[in-house]
This record gives structure tokens, sequence and C-alpha cells, in this order.
């Protein structure tokens, strides 16, 4: 196969009525790193296991490279996967259950058992050849299960929430061991993860699912600074979303008047073109919010300023929360690094929030449009 | 400081609640069960083993000698040994493929699976033997049919010869072997062979070398169910067999009734027990009988010949079912695992094993008497059976029986399985095989040694002496059943409850029963059914008035054919699929709930 480049077009999967995966168009790139995120039922498993030839699609095509390989079986698709509960095969020996797809391959034995040998090392666990699965601790099934994946060198892998059942260090450890080989084999992976932080640190790219739909794909930075809907700003990361309306345009930002209308902002218009007067959300990161006290003798009219409900220090952050003053804002969060004067900030304070134009991003407000029109009108009186 | 220092100490007055001792608990949940089946398993069998040695004067071997000097015995015991092999190996290859579809299919399609072989399962042994010998029979199904198409001009002799057995017992066991596997099969995790598939292997090889292996604990579990069933098992020879098909269980039977000879029929016994006692030492050997309650076993063979023979064979077997496979047109692939071919197969199967019993439908209603094809309509069967005293008290006696010994196996059974489930203690591998022991030493052996301790307590013909006789067959089901529901329940639950402030009793009736309610249910249907069914410990104890259905049935076929064994066989049917219905109707309630 000369390229293992991954794509699927118009690629759907129903149960009954059920809408597992909505037609759906994805392309991974030769030795890409792909995530799928999303929430429990999204259709990350469907889309894997389509991937896989584990279950038939209704409708679309799956290539491989330029092969067309939609309705080829599993063990013709020269695809790993590494499943979420490690499907090691309880009735052989680690070294067997390694060996087995060198031997489907029809590998001499004696090659096959030390290409077994040498997976295991990859994966540190060389002492543990002739044991059972159930005599192994999960994170070791969860190595093995890797070295059964990369022993025969697939093109393609794919991996069901694999480190899903490891503690947060030996997952960290994981990590680092998965990557390491994607680098070192060049092994394009499609990964599944509940694990946001998993899917920042690790990906090229990051496909959101929400109900059996692609939310958004682009790298971590796109889907964590630039989000298309209120669901990808809100899933990722502590976000402050605000209703807005649209005033003018001034090349990639735009002015927008926030809440009742008396606070003006900017931020980048985010691949939206929307015309002057829209409602839309505006999402700014915690850390991008910059707070001020009020300057003593003035209130600036068209600042946001808000009361202080909280404050928290969590070691290297503090967190400051906040009502706005404008009621018909929602509260918000604002995050900078802990500084000795840290209690210099306390609850009831009143303080002025800011932002740059490029540390916030519109969204297009399709979901609450009826919401978003009364903040509009009073915004033009 | 001045808070509540009082909360920190014990009042003077208060008494410590001393906490019972540790033995009680366990002892009294346990001590029912090894009671009964120490007065009426152990104590019986052992007597009847004694009675082979002990001849009321002081020892003998006379009975040893007897049975030694001739070769009937070496032989009928070669031929029962033949027939229960047979009957393993067909009934065991049969029910793999029916037990594997309904393990991988879902919904509706299971239900429906799972009610055709519960159908059979519950089916009377009696009705099901029954009916082959009106299928097989000069004037039977096939001879009628082959005549009417002018294939043959005489009637063929179908019956009295092992074909007829080997049909008879294999239609007897299949459910057995079915619901022994599928324990097995649906702990089998099925993304094993998808994994397979995703490392390379061909259909045909991950079935073979990842499916299979796994499966055979199942495999083996039922292949010793079954065997141990068959060998003691005297229904079907005795309807179907001729002279050369006679079964061990049979000369126990003519020792006891006939010649009064309890010397020789104890010297029998202890020629059966001993081949059972070697089949299950090589089983426990070979497969452990932990894989026999549907746990999987522990692989204990680390890399032998043996094993590595077996995986060659296994591999071989999976290339060429591959190349087989390659043979045929490509197809998309179907949904999941299940091949057309299959279920079409499997269907066939089930048809095959339901059919005899529905037979009986039309020749309850025909005039003609038990020949085929039946002709005209007429009641007048039924109209008999319901004017018979002897079978309306038959059929009363066997309910009231049958209630009684749901009731007293669940008494004693349920707290065996708490205990043997939840329970701390030592010996609790040597007390379950105390416990499934019943199952364990042949029917036949227990019934003769019950009747030869009854009639010493005053015990035969009278419902409290079946009632005992048929919990002791009854309770191991009850207690693997209930073991196997509350290996899933989660104690935790109970706990939740009780620190949500229920008493223990108010927990066991919001959270624990509604949860075991199926369990229960389905463990005193168990109880029952083996209890209506029951013929061979009823054939000696129910005394010669007091018939139970079963013997009444059993007394009917033997003596004097008529077609009302038609209309008892209909309503046996029907009744068996309403039990089952609404089990399930009630099993599917309380999931609701
Ligand atoms: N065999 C099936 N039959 C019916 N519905 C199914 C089947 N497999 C999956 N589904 C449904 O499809 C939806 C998507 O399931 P999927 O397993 O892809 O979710 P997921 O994103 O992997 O979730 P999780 O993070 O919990 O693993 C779920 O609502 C699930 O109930
Ligand atoms: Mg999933």
């Amino acid at each position: 196969m000369s390229s293992s480049s991954l794509s699927i077009q118009g690629l759907a999967k129903r149960y009954g009525a059920f809408v597992a995966l909505a037609p759906t168009d994805l392309v991974v790139a030769d030795g890409e790193f792909l995530t799928l995120l999303g929430p429990s039922g999204s259709g990350k498993t469907t889309l894997l296991s389509l991937l896989a030839g584990l279950v038939p699609p209704d409708e679309g095509s799956v290539h491989i490279g330029s092969d067309d390989v939609t309705y080829a079986p599993p063990y013709e698709r020269d695809i790993g996967v590494v499943f979420q509960n490690y499907a090691l095969f309880p009735h052989m020996t680690i070294e067997e259950n390694i060996a087995f797809p060198l031997k489907m391959r029809k590998v001499p034995a004696a090659d096959a058992k030390r290409r077994a040998r040498e997976a295991l090392e990859m994966v540190h666990l060389p002492h543990i050849a002739g044991r059972y699965p159930r005599e192994l601790s999960g994170g070791q099934q969860q190595r093995v299960a890797l070295a059964r994946c990369m022993v025969y060198k697939p093109s393609i892998i794919l991996m069901d929430e694999p480190l899903g059942a490891l503690d947060k260090k030996l997952r960290e450890h994981m990590q680092l061991e998965i990557k390491r080989l994607h680098r070192e084999m060049g092994t394009t992976i499609v990964y599944v993860t509940h694990d946001q932080e998993e899917a920042m640190t690790m990906s090229d790219r990051i496909c959101l699912m929400n109900a059996g739909r692609i939310e958004q794909l682009g790298t971590p930075a796109d889907l964590y600074f630039r989000p298309r809907s209120l669901f990808v700003a809100d899933f990722l990361g502590e976000s402050n979303i605000l209703p807005a309306a649209l005033r003018t345009r001034v090349g990639d930002e735009v002015e927008i008047a926030l809440g009742g209308g008396g606070v003006a902002g900017r931020a980048l218009a985010n691949g939206t073109d929307l015309a002057p007067g829209t409602p839309v959300r505006v999402m700014v990161r915690p850390q991008n919010l910059t707070v001020a006290r009020r300057p003593q003798n003035a209130a600036s009219p068209d600042a946001l300023e808000g009361r202080v409900s909280d404050v928290m220090v969590t070691g290297s952050l503090t967190k400051v929360y906040m009502e706005p003053l404008d009621r018909n804002l929602p509260p918000l969060v604002a995050a900078f690094p802990t500084r000795n004067d840290a209690d210099a900030v306390r609850i009831d304070d009143v303080l002025t929030l800011s932002w740059s134009g490029r540390d916030a991003v519109v969204i297009a407000d399709t979901a609450s449009a009826g919401a978003g029109a009364g903040a509009g009108a009073a915004g033009a009186a | 400081m001045n808070g509540h220092p009082l909360t920190m100490t014990v009042p003077a007055g208060a008494k410590r609640r001393s906490a019972p001792p540790a033995w009680r608990k366990p002892v009294l949940m346990g001590a029912p069960l090894v009671l009964l089946l120490v007065a009426f398993l152990v104590f019986p069998v052992g007597q009847l083993l004694a009675l082979s040695v002990y001849n009321g004067q002081g020892f003998t071997l006379a009975p040893y000698a007897q049975l030694f000097a001739s070769s009937l015995y070496a032989t009928v015991l070669w031929i029962t040994l033949k027939i229960s092999l047979a009957t393993t190996l067909v009934s065991v290859a049969a029910a793999y493929p029916i037990a594997y579809l309904i393990s991988v299919a879902k919904g509706p399609a299971k239900s429906r699976l799972i009610f055709w072989v519960l159908l059979s399962f519950w089916t009377s042994f009696l009705v099901r033997a029954f009916a082959w010998v009106v299928i097989l029979g000069r004037n039977g199904v096939i001879n009628s049919t082959l005549m009417s198409l002018g294939i043959i001009d005489r009637p063929v002799d179908l019956l009295y010869g092992f074909g007829a057995v080997l049909v008879g017992m294999v239609h007897a066991m299949l459910p057995l072997a079915v619901m022994t596997m599928l324990a097995v099969m649906e702990n089998i995790d099925r993304t094993l062979p998808r994994a397979a598939g995703t490392l390379g292997a061909r259909p045909g090889t991950a079935f073979w070398t990842v499916y299979f292996p796994l499966s055979l604990p199942g495999v083996a579990a039922s292949a010793i169910m079954v065997f141990v069933s068959a060998i003691g098992f005297f229904i079907v020879p005795a309807l179907l067999g001729g002279r050369k098909e006679t079964m061990i269980t049979q000369l126990i039977i003519d020792q006891v009734q006939q010649t009064l000879n309890w010397g020789l029929a104890g010297a029998i016994s202890v020629l059966l027990l001993t081949v059972v006692l070697i089949v299950f030492v090589l089983y426990d050997r070979v497969f452990g009988f932990a894989s026999l309650t549907g746990e999987s076993a522990a692989v204990r063979n680390r890399d032998t010949a043996m094993r590595r023979l077996g995986g060659r064979v296994l591999a071989a077997l999976g290339s060429a079912s591959d190349a087989l496979i390659g043979c045929l047109p490509r197809r998309r692939p179907a949904s999941g695992d299940r091949p057309l071919a299959l279920a079409a197969f499997v269907w066939l199967l089930l048809v095959l094993i339901s059919l005899p019993a529905f037979l009986m439908i039309p020749l309850s209603f025909g005039k003609g008497g038990l020949a085929w094809p039946p002709s005209g309509f007429t009641l007048q069967w039924y109209e008999q059976l319901l004017q018979s005293p002897i079978w309306m008290q038959a059929l009363w006696r066997s309910i009231v029986v049958a209630f009684g010994t749901g009731l007293l196996a669940m008494a004693i059974g349920v707290p065996a399985a708490f205990l043997m489930v939840r329970g701390q203690m030592r010996g609790k591998g040597a007390m379950l095989a105390f416990i499934l022991s019943p199952i364990v030493v042949p029917r036949m052996i227990i019934a003769v040694g019950m009747f030869y301790v009854f009639a010493q307590m005053g015990l035969v013909g009278t419902i409290l002496g079946l009632v005992i006789g048929h919990t002791v067959v009854a309770v191991p089901y009850v207690v693997m059943t209930m073991m196997a529901v509350l290996r899933n329940y989660d104690t935790r639950l109970d706990m939740a409850a009780q620190s949500l402030g229920a008493r223990p009793l108010a927990a066991l009736r919001h959270v624990t029963f509604p949860i075991l309610g199926a369990g229960m249910l389905s463990s005193f249907l168990f109880a029952f059914a083996t209890s209506f069914d029951e013929l061979t410990i009823s054939l000696f104890s129910s005394g010669g008035l007091s018939a139970t259905l079963p013997k009444q049935f059993w007394d009917e076929v033997t003596l004097q054919v008529s077609p009302v064994i038609a209309a008892v066989s209909t309503g046996l049917l029907l009744f068996v699929a309403a039990l089952i219905w609404v089990a399930d109707r009630l099993r599917r309630r309380s999931l609701a709930n």
C-alpha cells in the first residue's frame, strides 16, 4: 500500500431509526495523529468500528490510500485496533497473543517469536512472555495490547480509549510511549478519548463529535481558541460565553455590543460573516480576561465591570469569579498567574474586565436566537 | 469546648450488644440442605450399596459373584456406555450451533430461540419419548408417509433398535446440552473474535483458534452432563429399544420390581456408580469442576505437547474452513456474526426437536387412535381423560407434590446459595460438590435407595415422601440458578439501601427481592418442573396406588397404549408452554421495575 491516508465520504450508520453516525466526511493524512473526542454516545466507537470494518456501514465509503475498502473484511485492511477492554485472548500466553498477528501473516514461528519478544521489550515487559493475560495488571495488559498491535507494523492504528482504565501517572507515561511510537514508526493513528487534556496534548488534529456528527475538526489550538459552535466552546476547557450583538466589521475583527448594549468590545470574526445587528455569542477564555481595579474617580460607562463573588487560588492560577454589574450578562471567571498579592482581590470588590480583540471570538448563535434578540434590540436603542 | 461530651462515652447503664457467634449464620444457612442430603441421599445410597455386601446375616460377595458369573451384565454395561457415548457426541455436536446462535442473537430473535429450546427442555421426557413411538411405529408417521408416497410397500421396522434409541436419547438430551453450553458461551467476550479479525485472522481461523478454545469448557460441561444423564436414563431405551438396547438402569428396575433381589440391585448400582465416578474424576483432571457452574476453568496446562498439538489441529481446521469459505461467492458482509445458513440450520434443528411433541395434538383429536395420519375429529379422548378418576388424582397429586417440592427446595436451597456465594468459609468447593451430587449420582440409584429407606419409614406412597425425594434431586438446580443470579448481584445495593435508612427486611423487600425476584422465580419453576416430570423416584416411591402424572403415564404406555395418552401429552405441552410464557412475562415485569 503506497499511502496510509484514510478517508471517508458520506459514511453513515443507523441502528433501526437511531442515527449512530450521520453521513460524515473525513480525511486523515498519512502519519497523522487524529483524536476523536466527544461525550459518551456521540458515535466515536461507531466511527472507529466502521473504519476497522467491524460493522458494515449503511451508506458512504471508506478509502485507505486509493483503495476502496468500504466492505472489505477487517483482516484485509492492514489496520491495527487497540480495543477499549484490551481484547487479549485469555487462552493464549502473552507471547502467543503478540505472535498471533504474525502467525496469521504466515511469519515463520522462530521469526514470530523473536519479533514478539522485541515488541515486549518495546513496552518494557520482557519478563512476562509466558504468563496469561489474567495474570497481569490492567496497565500491563494495556501495554501488551499495544505491543500486539505494533508488532506487525500496520500502517494505520485505531485506538478506542486505550488508556481509560489506567491511573493518572501510568496514563501520562503511556501517552508519552504512544507518542514516541507514533513518531518512530510514522503510523497513522486514530485515537478515541473522553479526556480533553489527553486529546489536546497528543493530537495533530482533534475531531470533536456530538450526537453522531462531527462538530468541529481542527488543531487543538483551533478548537480551543476558535470554536465554531457553543458546543465546542463549552466542551473544551473553561470559557466565558457572553451574549452580544454585532456592530461593524474591521478586517478580521468585529465590534460588538455586550449585554444591555452599554459595553463595547472587539472579537475575531472567526469565519462568521453576519450582518450588523445580528445577535451572537462571544467567547473569551478565563486566562485572556484582564482584571483591573476601577479607577477611583469615575466609572467608565463603556467598560465591563463586575462584582467579585469568589476568589480561588488553585496553585499556579488564581481564579476570580464575578457577577457583572450589567444584569444581562452571565457570571464570568477570570484566571491569572498567582502572585504574591493574590489576596489583594477580595469578595465584593468591583473590578473592570477587558480583553484584547484577538483573544475573543464570535460564535454564531444558532441555538438561542430568540434569547439573543432581546440584547440586540436593547443595544440598538 | 463545651460541646457534647456525652456523645463520646458510652452511658454507664448501656449494655454492649453482644455479636452472635460467627459460626451461627453459616450453619443455619447450610445445615438444612446438608441434613436433607445426608438423610435422603447419602444414607439411602449407602444402604443400597451396603446391601450388595450384606445380606441380613453377614458379609457376602454373592451378588458380585452373580454379577460376574454371566456375561449379561458386562454386555449390558457395554451397551449402556455405547449408547451414552453416542448420545453425548451427537447431542453436543448438534447443540453447539444452536447455543452459538443463541449467544450471538439479540432482542426478540434471542427470546424466540430460547423459548423453543426451553419448550423442548421442559416438555416431559415421557411425552417426547412416546412421540417417537408414534413417529417410528409400524403405523407411524414415517411409515405411513413413505407408503402413501409409494416409496415402500410394507412398513419398515424403525422402532426397537439402536437407531431409534439414539434418536430418542439425543432428542431427550439436546436441550440440556444447549442450556449447559450456553452458560459458558454467553460469557465469551464478543470482541475477541473481532479482535482476531483486525489482527489478520480470517473468519474460519478466528473461530477455530479463538472462539472455539474459549467455548471448550462449555462443550466439556455439556458433554459430561449429557453423558451422566444418559447413563442413568431408562425411559427411552425401555420405550424405543429392543432387547439388544437394554441399559443398565433397566436391570436395576427388574431386580427391584420383579426378582426383589436387593443384593444384586446394589451390586449393579456399585458398578454404575463406579463408571460415573471414573468419568467425573477424569473430567475434573482435565477441565475442573468449576466449569460446570459456568465459570471459566483456569488454564492449567502451560506448554504441553498436547496443547501444541491441539493448537496445530485448530489452526489446520481454521485454514480448511477459510479455504472452504473462500470458494463461496463473496457477499457483502452480513450484519455481525450470524451467517444466514447457520440460522437456517439451527431453525431446522429446533423444528425437528419441537415437532414430535406437536404431533400429539392432531392425534389427540383424531378418531383413529394413535395411527398416522389422524382421521376425523373427536373430543372423546379428552372426555375419557377428564372422567377418569385415576388420571385426575394423578394430576392433582403431581401438582401438590410439585408445589411442595418447589417451596421446600427454595426454602432450603436459597439460603445455601447465599452461603456459597457470600459466605467466607473453608471447604466451599467440597460443599458445592456435595450439593451438586444428586445430579452426579445416577437418578436410578437414588430412587432405589430411597425406596428402600422410605419403605422402612413408611413414607412410600405418601405425598411427603415424594416431596422429599423430588426435593433431593431438584435442590441442586435451585442452588445453581440462585448462585448464578447472586454472583451478578451487587451486594453494595443492599448496603446502599440500608445506609439510606431501610431496615434489613425493608431492604430485602424493596431492593433485593425486586432484583433477585426473576432468579428466584426461575429457581422455583425449575424445581416445580423437575418434580412435575420426575419419574424415576415416583416409579418406586409412589407405591402402587398413589401415582403421579408421569407414573400414570408410564404405566399406561408400558401396559396398554390408548389415545388418551395423546390427550395427556397435548395437555402437558400446553401447560409447559404456558408456564414458560408466564415465567418470561414475570421476568420482564420484574426487570422493568
Ligand atoms: N449495536 C448497537 N445497537 C444499537 N445501538 C447502538 C449499537 N452500538 C452503538 N449504538 C448506539 O450508538 C450511539 C453511539 O455509540 P458509540 O459506541 O459510538 O458511542 P461512543 O461515542 O463510543 O460512546 P462512549 O464514549 O460511551 O464509548 C450510542 O447511543 C449507542 O447506544
Ligand atoms: Mg466508545
